[in-house]
């Protein structure tokens, strides 16, 4: 009971600790550490910054005669940072060049028909002025409907938009040729139009039957893959991911999210309940998803935020899954525990309340995945095997902290955290801890084991903590055959299966050195009790013996 | 050699000494007990082949396990936090309610004609911790010399000294009551229930008595602030 208390007591102290460094972090910039990791035990372990903060950027640092106004999600192709700034039914578009981020355009509208026409060229280099006037006359433009190009697009829908603009956009995504896919939502459509806005198609509401067509079509979320078909996530539609086709048409749902039900709900439903009461109460629903990323090998990677908090402890919840194309979770977990975020929900009520509620992730090089937590404005970075590297941010208003994170992106392995509430863009850029982890890790999956182990090393000189270093350096020596060596690592990290291995190897060795000894002290152990076993015999015959004689 | 000795003992046998082969004698019995449950256990009680020094030597032997165990046990096999780990809070932590569910089950079986008095059940309930300490004791050292792919050896021989160790002291108490089967399952359960009475009259024992103590230490304060 006491060290229970103790426990706990240690750790409200470290998150005391590791909440109260929002103030540090204002003071002197990075003083103070605001990362942490989890042990074997799942006690935090205090660890140096994987990621510090470059660059804050506001709506003025942009140059924007109108501030953001709920912005939504970002994307980057390239080099190109797009915000989704819902409120103002707008799309910014940012260049970064290193350290410098500058606003490219403000895309609010498209074009129709200007696609064929070579003069649509001089129309890119249109600015936030032109863009802002133009606005009140787009709509009467749009009358205009062009009977050849609705032919050349007989694909797809039969006549064209006839609203240019967009109403409460909710994600935006930019193929590798600079294609643009707008997730209009108020507009109940996808907007497909190329680098220069020019109108190419759209995805509207599918006429299919498994849609419900009493439904608005609102697509909320929206992913596409290489081969141009679209993902997205509708609101109100919970059979899972909505895929379209690169010619628009409606092909089913992805990965829909299992019927969750608890036993006492379902007996009283099916048993106590007349027809009337169960036609009134909604059926069991899967839920829906909360956000989803296409990563490089297209699968896409889906975060949910709808669970009971107690389906966390046996994994049962699944806030993060990686879907392959027939919607089965593929997502890895080789730790002690799944990738949810924060371990301590419970015990942390003081400071926030609830577990890690992944509202946005992101998927960087080699399978490494960011998901950011909207409780505690912290993100939570993993590995391919869903081991955790390193968590950092918290609520608060300086920086690297935020009161509403709502979207995450990466360029590279730099991240940029979108904050709702603030309409600021936070620019993270990793340490040289931060480098040294994801080096390490690639070394490693290129099959460099023995690079990735020094490299591995210079991680433990920054955090003795870090229990993936030490499985790194053990894999390695126990390829160089130094077996005790590698389980002095492997049972530092605690991981029983690489120790098992290395422990048998170690053993046969052994064994076979040491044949010689063992035979003698099993042949000891065995011989001398038989021995003694038989001169006792004899003694007592002897004895016997004797004792006749002496009665005789 | 062995003449003198057969001697000796019919000349003078010192009380001690004869304490002392009565003491190893009995534990000696917890073989004969482990393989022959019923013979043994019935004996146990009746013929008073047992002894409450060795019953006890016996549990203090059980706790020992569980602390090695936990301390000395190959880090593949069990997981225990060692530096939160307390060896007397683990050992109480077994000892308690050990010794509440023995009282439990005397409390109740004394009303409804159970032949064993609390002497009798204590020493049958540690009786049946032997194929435990027996088993356990050497997987401690053997857990070092086997690797993670191996541990379907150590937990299947982990499960059997647990179920041995219950199946006795389910073979024990039925013996020492001299009830049927059916009887000892039903006062099985309600042992625990009674052990879990016990429990609370003692968390309502302790909290009363603290809040008189600290009713009276209020009283002795008043006083003495009004006196000076």
């Amino acid at each position: 009971m006491k060290t229970k208390f103790r426990l706990l007591a240690m750790v409200l102290a470290v998150l005391m600790l590791v909440t109260s460094c929002g103030t540090a972090l204002a003071d002197d910039g990075y003083a103070s550490t605001y990362t942490y990791n989890y042990d074997y035990w799942s006690d935090y372990r205090e660890s140096p910054d994987a990621y510090r903060v470059t660059n804050v950027i506001y709506s003025g640092d942009l140059g924007l005669d109108v501030a953001m106004k709920k912005p939504q999600s970002l994307f980057v192709q390239g080099n190109m940072l797009y915000v989704v700034d819902s409120g103002n039914n707008r799309i910014l578009e940012i260049s970064r060049d290193g350290n410098e981020f500058e606003l490219v355009r403000i895309i609010d509208e498209f074009k129709i028909g200007a696609a064929q026409e070579p003069a649509a060229a001089e129309e890119t280099a249109v600015t936030d002025e032109t863009v802002a006037t133009e606005e009140a006359a787009a709509v009467e433009e749009t009358a205009v409907i062009e009977e050849s190009t609705a032919a050349e697009e007989a694909v797809q829908a039969e006549e064209l938009p006839t609203v240019t603009t967009f109403n409460n956009p909710n994600d935006v995504a930019v193929d590798e040729e600079g294609n643009i896919y707008v997730a209009d939502t108020n507009n109940q459509r996808i907007v497909m139009m190329d680098k220069d806005l020019n109108y190419i198609k759209q995805f509207v509401k599918p006429t299919d039957s498994t849609f419900d067509q009493s439904l608005s079509f609102l697509p909320n979320k929206l992913v596409i893959d290489n081969s141009g078909r679209v993902f997205t996530l509708a609101t109100n539609v919970n059979k899972g991911v909505v895929k379209f086709e690169a010619n628009t048409e409606f092909t089913g749902y992805v990965g829909a999210n299992k019927v969750v039900y608890n036993l006492v709900d379902y007996v009283w439903k099916t048993f106590f309940m007349t027809e009337e009461q169960r036609a009134q109460q909604e059926s069991f629903v899967p839920t829906e998803y909360c956000n989803i990323y296409m990563d490089e090998d297209s699968f896409i990677y889906a975060t949910n935020i709808s669970f009971d908090e107690y389906d966390l402890v046996w994994d049962n919840a699944q806030p993060i899954r990686r879907l392959n194309g027939v919607g089965t979770d593929i997502l890895i977990k080789n730790d002690r525990y799944p990738p949810i975020g924060e371990l301590y929900w419970q015990e942390q009520a003081k400071d926030y309340h609830g577990p890690s509620k992944f509202v946005d992730i992101t998927v960087l090089h080699d399978d490494i995945y960011v998901g950011i937590d909207r409780t505690r404005g912290r993100l939570y970075g993993y590995d391919s095997q869903g081991i955790m590297l390193w968590a950092f941010g918290n609520m608060g208003n300086s920086d690297g902290c935020f009161s509403n994170a709502i979207s995450i992106e990466h360029m590279g392995n730099d991240l940029f955290v979108l904050d709702q509430n603030e309409g600021a863009i936070t620019v993270f850029v990793p340490t040289e801890y931060g480098n040294l982890i994801y080096a390490a890790n690639e070394a490693y999956l290129k099959g460099d084991y023995d690079g990735s182990a020094d490299l591995w090393r210079d991680v433990l000189k920054m955090n003795a903590n870090y229990n993936l270093a030490f499985i790194g350096i053990g894999r390695s020596l126990m390829r160089q055959e130094n077996f005790t060596e590698a389980m002095d690592y492997f049972k530092m990290a605690m991981d029983r299966d690489n120790y098992g291995r290395a422990f048998r190897l170690w053993r046969k060795i052994w064994v076979e050195e040491n044949i010689g000894w063992l035979v003698a002290v099993l042949a000891v152990i065995i011989i001398i009790p038989m021995v003694l076993r038989s001169i006792k015999k004899k003694k007592m015959e002897v004895e016997a013996y004797e004792r006749n004689q002496v009665t005789k | 050699m062995s003449a003198i000795r057969l001697q000796n003992k019919e000349k003078a046998p010192s009380a001690r000494k004869e304490k002392w082969e009565r003491y190893v004698a009995s534990l000696k019995y917890a073989k004969y007990v482990c393989f022959h449950p019923f013979d043994g256990f019935w004996d146990l009680a009746h013929e008073k082949k047992g002894s409450i020094a060795a019953a006890t030597t016996f549990l203090v032997l059980f706790l020992i396990t569980h602390v090695l165990k936990l301390m000395y046990t190959n880090f593949q096999f069990v997981n225990a936090p060692l530096q939160y780990i307390n060896v007397f809070e683990q050992a109480a932590s077994l000892l308690l309610p050990f010794l509440i569910l023995c009282l439990g089950n005397w409390s109740l079986t004394t009303l409804f004609d159970g032949k064993g008095r609390f002497s009798d059940i204590y020493t049958a309930m540690c009786y049946a911790l032997v194929p435990f300490i027996v088993i356990q004791l050497p997987l401690v050292f053997v857990s070092n010399i086997i690797a993670f792919d191996e541990a379907a050896f150590y937990t299947v021989l982990m499960s059997v000294s647990v179920v041995y160790s219950l199946a006795l002291a389910f073979v024990g108490l039925m013996q020492v009551h001299d009830y049927s089967p059916g009887k000892t399952f039903i006062f099985l359960i309600f042992t625990v229930l009674a052990a879990l009475i016990i429990i609370f009259l003692m968390l309502v024992f302790f909290s009363l008595l603290s809040d008189a103590v600290s009713f009276f230490i209020s009283i002795y304060r008043e006083i003495a602030f009004r006196l000076y």
